[in-house]
Formats: structure tokens, C-alpha cells, sequence
């Protein structure tokens, strides 16, 4: 695990969107096959950094390494499966579920080329994986507001990526949904998938976290265990460093975080 | 009666009117869909604006008006779509600056030409039918076999970048290319339509079909297929009526579709509440997993 390179490397980012820096210097390192949570209040910069990670957002100053490669010069964006944050899945036009779910099959597919059989499989399983195999044929606006939140990772899924990055995933998703998620995630843990998830709370995620990254005002307020499992801390083998300030942060973090 | 209704198929400009329908009728909505699915239905508007002017230019110098007006409305496409990429509050004035700018070029500058007259304006404004020549038809041709090559070849990944870019930027997609090849293909749909639909009502006929289509369908290519379909059925049915009627054919072929989608809505809705009548015990199951989105 040493020796591949980590499927993310940042280093002290700097971005600003308004006068205002929203990111000040992160750094974060994310290794193969490790599950990293970015948590933090509103307006610490959490969905700004993923943004910044794949590429929507530049950096004023500061490099990103995907699988070892610069930003600028990667190429294999297969391997990404991104999830915006979205507030629903339904457009102007009508889409069905297969249609927005195949859409993430085309960073494998070339330019003009048809569905492959291969590709069609693909699209099938993500479907199946959320659990929305019966109404595949149907409009997404049908759908209620879960069910679009799932059609959505579908399609990031479609692509068979090895880093699933996910904004917010759990926002405005019921309880029922959070837990077919979290199933959905642990599998995916299971299978080898990298996964960075920005989150407001771990919920029914917590068992799956084994890491998690706090930021508070632009900056990496804590690095290590789920602040959220407080109860943990005393046990051995939790090495969690958080250079700011010692356990009182955490258990801050924890406070505002629910 | 077989004669006597077919008697619109005789004068060969008629042909000529009726086959220009039929391409229109197809790549208008082809790339309409597109333009609906990104919320950027008054697109082609703003290129006929534009494109009107390219007509005067070809007038001026004596060139095939429908050249120099695909080389106008697709420079005026790529520069709407630049502005729209960087999305800032002057960009909407920079656009309004264009369209008028474009169309009002375009009046003065046929008005100046020696071999322009108002009835030549208006053909151009609002379709004619004589005026489909029969070298128009070939270019008008090619133009819309490349349009509807474009847009049904690459359909999916038109759909994916229409439907979200940001998403089509981290997988890869080559989204600015993608989003130029919207753009110009408006362009030159326009200049294909503006024969017959006239640059001011261009844009209906790439919207009319699909806003019916889509209350009728699920799915994305349902959505195009059926707004192909009711565009040429639109098209060719102005374009008939206008022979007999003596009207403008762009505002016959636009005011048929209206009249079409005002039926379809109607039925649609229709539909529905039947449908949800019958549903109602369901309605428990359907929303199982709602949610109560945060504001």
C-alpha cells in the first residue's frame, strides 16, 4: 500500500471564490481504498475542496495529485466517480433513469461509439446496486426526491470508478435511503472503491468511517477518527493527530456537527 | 379527390417549399431538445437576430444569402455560447447588444442594397414559400443532414453535458467542444429553417415540438423522437396550409404546433388526473421515501 500512489495528494490549497480565501492552505492526503469523510459546518469550505479535488474549482495556489499524476495532466477520469450535490435529479427534458445512469458510462466509452454490452451491463448493475432495478424505464421526476439522490450515485457508479468522491450524499435523504446508502458504500469498501464523502453528519455511515476530516473556516481543523463516535477516543490503536488543539476540538466538532 | 388534394404537389417551388419543410421540421427540434434540456430555449432567437444580418451581407455583395448567413449565425453562436460559459451579469447585456445589434444591422444593410426590397425583408423575417430556390435546397441539404448526423450520433453525450455539465467535466467529456457543437449547429439549423420559418419564428419550431413531445414522454430520446416526428408533421402542414391560405408559412407551421401543443396539454393533463384516480391506493407506496428537503 506504500508503493501505488495515493488516489489523492493536496497540497496546500488556496482557494478564493470571493474576496475572502474559502480554502487556506489544506493539504489531504487520500489513500487506496481508504474511506475519508470531510466534515464540517456550513461555509467551511468542505464541498468547495472536493470541487477544487476534480477539477471544477481552481486553486489559486497549491497541487492535486490524482493516482500520482498532476491535476492539469490527468487523463483517466474514469477513475473518478463523482456525485454533486444536488437538490434533485429532475431537468427540462424528461430523463429516464437508464438515460441519466448510462450518461456515466461515457467517460469509458469513445467519442460516437454505440453502447457495448459491456457498457449496458455496467449501467444495469449500478441501477440494481441502488436498488431501482424495477422502475429503471421511468422518469426520474417520478422518483421521490431519495430515489433521485440514488439514480444519481448510480450513474457516478456506472462507470466502475476506484474513487467514488460524493458531495453530501445524505442531504435530504430519508432515513430509509441513508440505509440503503450506507449498504450500497460498504460494498463498494468491500470491493477495494476509494471513497471521500463530504457530509453534514455520519449517520448510519459511522461504522463505515474509519477516518474523517474536519475543516472549520477554510482550514483542517482535525485529521483522524470520527469526532462523532466520541467514545471512542480512549481506545488503543486510534491514532488521530490534530495539531490545533487537543480532544476539546473534537468534542466541539461533535457538538455542531449533530 | 386523389388529384384535387394532391394539387399543392404541382408547382414545383412547392416541392422545393415542402421538402425544405420536411429537413426543417427534423433538425429543428433535433437540436431544440438540447436547447430546451439546457434551459436555453430562446437560443435560437437570439442566433436568427443574428443570422439575419449574415442574409443582409449576402445580399449586399451578391452572394448566396443562406452561405453567408450559416458563417454569421455560427460566429454569432460561438460568441453567445462564450458568454454564457462565463455566466456574469454583463454577459446578458453583452447578448441583448448582439441580438439587436444583429437584427437591426441586418434591416438597414438590406435596406441600403440595391436588390433588396421590403418583400425580400419579410420573406427572410417570417418564411416564404417561392423562395426556396433550387440551389438553396441542395445546401439546405447538406446543412441539415449534418445537423441531425451531429445531433443523433452524438446524442448521448449532447444529453449528458445538457443535463449536467459540471458532472460531464470530472468524467472526462470534452465539454467545451461539446457545448461549440450545440451552439453551432443552432446556428446553422437557423439558417437552414430561415427559407421557410423565417428568422424570427425559427426558434419555435425548435421549441413548439418539444415542449409538446415532452409531456407525452419519459425518456430523453422518446422525447427527441416524438418532437421529430411532430416537427415535420407541423412543418409540412403550414407549409400546405399556407399554399391555400396565402400566409406567411413560418406563422402557420408556429401557430399549428401552438394549437398542437394546447391539445396535447390539455389531453395530458386529462391523463394524469385519471391516472393518479386510479392510483390512490398506491400513493402510500410511491412515497415511501420521501423527503423533506432542507431549504
Amino acid at each position: 500500500m506504500t508503493h501505488e500512489p495515493p488516489a489523492i495528494d493536496a497540497r496546500d490549497l488556496t482557494v478564493s471564490l470571493s474576496a475572502r480565501p474559502t480554502l487556506r492552505g489544506i493539504s489531504i492526503q487520500v489513500a487506496q481504498g481508504e474511506v475519508v469523510a470531510l466534515l464540517g459546518a456550513n461555509g467551511s469550505g468542505k464541498s468547495t475542496l472536493v470541487r477544487t479535488l476534480v477539477g471544477l474549482v481552481p486553486a489559486q495556489a497549491g497541487r492535486i495529485g490524482l493516482y500520482g499524476i498532476p491535476l492539469e495532466r490527468f487523463k483517466d477520469w474514469y477513475r473518478i466517480g463523482y456525485v454533486p450535490q444536488r437538490v434533485t435529479a429532475v431537468s427540462a427534458v424528461p430523463a429516464t433513469v437508464r438515460e441519466v445512469v448510462s450518461s456515466g458510462r461515457l467517460a469509458r466509452s469513445r467519442l460516437g461509439r454505440r453502447l457495448s454490452r459491456a457498457d449496458q451491463v455496467a449501467v444495469g448493475d449500478a441501477i440494481e446496486t441502488v436498488g431501482l432495478a424495477a422502475r429503471a424505464g421511468e422518469n426520474v421526476a417520478a422518483l421521490s426526491g431519495g430515489q433521485q439522490q440514488r439514480v444519481l450515485i448510480a450513474r457516478a457508479l456506472a462507470g466502475q470508478p476506484d474513487l467514488l468522491v460524493l458531495d453530501e450524499p445524505l442531504a435530504g435523504v430519508d432515513l430509509t435511503t441513508q440505509q440503503l446508502l450506507a449498504g450500497t458504500l460498504a460494498r463498494l469498501v468491500a470491493g477495494g472503491t476509494t471513497i471521500l464523502l463530504v457530509a453534514h453528519e455520519l449517520g448510519p455511515l459511522d461504522g463505515l468511517i474509519a477516518r474523517a476530516v474536519v475543516l472549520r473556516d477554510g482550514a483542517v481543523a482535525h485529521d483522524g477518527a470520527p469526532p462523532v463516535a466520541a467514545g471512542h477516543h480512549g481506545q488503543p490503536g486510534h491514532d488521530h493527530v490534530h495539531p490545533h488543539d487537543p480532544v476539546s476540538t473534537i468534542e466541539q466538532e461533535a457538538r455542531w456537527l449533530r | 379527390m386523389a388529384a384535387l388534394s394532391l394539387e399543392f404537389l404541382q408547382p414545383p417551388f412547392m416541392q422545393r417549399a415542402l421538402l425544405a419543410a420536411v429537413l426543417v421540421g427534423m433538425s429543428a427540434p433535433a437540436i431544440g431538445t438540447y436547447l430546451v434540456q439546457r434551459r436555453m430555449a430562446l437560443m435560437g432567437d437570439g442566433i436568427g437576430h443574428v443570422a439575419l444580418f449574415g442574409v443582409a451581407i449576402g445580399l449586399a455583395l451578391g452572394a448566396a444569402p443562406v452561405l453567408t448567413a450559416v458563417v454569421v449565425a455560427a460566429l454569432g453562436a460561438v460568441a453567445i455560447e462564450t458568454l454564457r460559459e462565463r455566466g456574469t451579469a454583463s454577459g446578458d447585456v453583452a447578448l441583448a447588444l448582439l441580438f439587436y445589434g444583429g437584427i437591426a444591422g441586418g434591416v438597414v444593410t438590406i435596406g441600403l442594397s440595391a436588390s433588396a426590397s421590403n418583400a425580400n425583408l419579410l420573406a427572410y423575417l417570417f418564411g416564404s414559400l417561392t423562395t426556396v430556390a433550387p440551389e438553396d435546397l441542395r445546401l439546405i441539404a447538406i446543412l441539415a443532414g449534418l445537423v441531425l448526423a451531429v445531433t443523433l450520433g452524438l446524442s448521448r453525450w449532447l444529453f449528458a453535458v445538457c443535463y449536467d455539465e459540471e458532472f460531464a467535466k470530472v468524467a472526462g467529456l470534452p465539454v467545451r467542444a461539446l457545448n461549440l457543437v450545440i451552439a453551432v449547429s443552432a446556428a446553422v439549423t437557423v439558417t437552414v429553417a430561415m427559407r421557410v420559418v423565417g428568422v424570427l419564428l425559427v426558434s419555435a419550431l425548435m421549441v413548439v415540438p418539444v415542449a409538446t413531445a415532452q409531456q407525452l414522454s419519459r425518456g430523453f430520446r422518446a422525447t427527441l423522437a416524438l418532437a421529430l416526428t411532430l416537427g415535420v408533421l407541423y412543418a409540412v402542414a403550414g407549409v400546405i396550409f399556407s399554399y391555400y391560405a396565402d400566409t406567411a408559412p413560418g406563422a402557420s407551421i408556429v401557430v399549428l404546433g401552438i394549437a398542437g401543443f394546447a391539445v396535447v396539454s390539455a389531453l395530458a393533463g386529462i391523463g394524469r388526473t385519471v391516472r393518479n384516480q386510479r392510483r390512490r391506493p398506491d400513493l402510500v407506496e410511491v412515497y415511501e421515501d420521501d423527503v423533506i428537503l432542507e431549504s
